[in-house]
């Protein structure tokens, strides 16, 4: 494993629900990662951001990780759900509700 | 660096002949689209998987020549 990969490792594991985006939940960088934000806030779960943009190792890093090729990646439980695109799809099917659920993912405090 | 909508269709079926291809350029500039993949080949794959196969039929130039990809996957009904 590689320097980045075991930092991507730990931050995944140690985070109940962690997005890899670019920018920060209070100024998301491109429209994906904050339409990402925009679906956790909804969702009142409590999450980790991780700042792409501050961190090209990561940044680099975390597409290989998961053989995902764009950013926003959102992690539940130190799993891979998906990008953007299959968060707004698995919300709007309620699936993501349910996934957070089934996994027991506590609400924000 | 942008690419043309006829091109990431002709990528697209190149990796998914079976697919139903709908491109639409979301902001008029060549680099910001939405992809609708329908093909029968996707079923029974969990939406990352789907959405992978077509990341990997654009040879890896999701994230680079092709900046913003709102991709949808699904079945035929």
């Amino acid at each position: 494993m590689t320097d980045a990969t075991t930092r991507i490792d730990e931050l995944v594991r140690s985070n109940d629900v962690v997005l890899f985006m670019k920018g920060t939940a209070l100024f998301p960088q491109c429209g994906f990662s904050s339409r990402a934000i925009a679906i956790l806030d909804h969702l009142g779960v409590g999450y980790e951001t991780v700042d792409v943009l501050q961190d090209g190792e990561i940044r680099q890093g975390i597409k290989a990780y998961s053989d995902w090729p764009t950013i926003p990646q959102l992690y539940v439980k130190g799993e891979f759900v998906g990008g953007s695109d299959i968060m707004m799809e698995m919300y709007e099917a309620g699936e993501l509700q349910q996934l957070l659920a089934d996994k027991q993912v506590a609400k924000a405090g | 660096m942008a690419m043309a909508a006829g091109e990431i269709e002709a990528l697209i079926l190149q990796g998914i002949p079976d697919a139903r291809v709908e491109i639409t350029d979301l902001a008029g500039d060549g680099d910001h689209y939405a992809a609708r993949v329908v093909a029968e080949s996707f079923r029974g794959l969990p939406r990352v998987r789907q959405h992978q196969k077509v990341y990997e039929a654009l040879g890896g130039r999701m994230g680079g020549a092709l900046h913003a990809l709102q991709l949808t996957t699904s079945t035929p009904d």
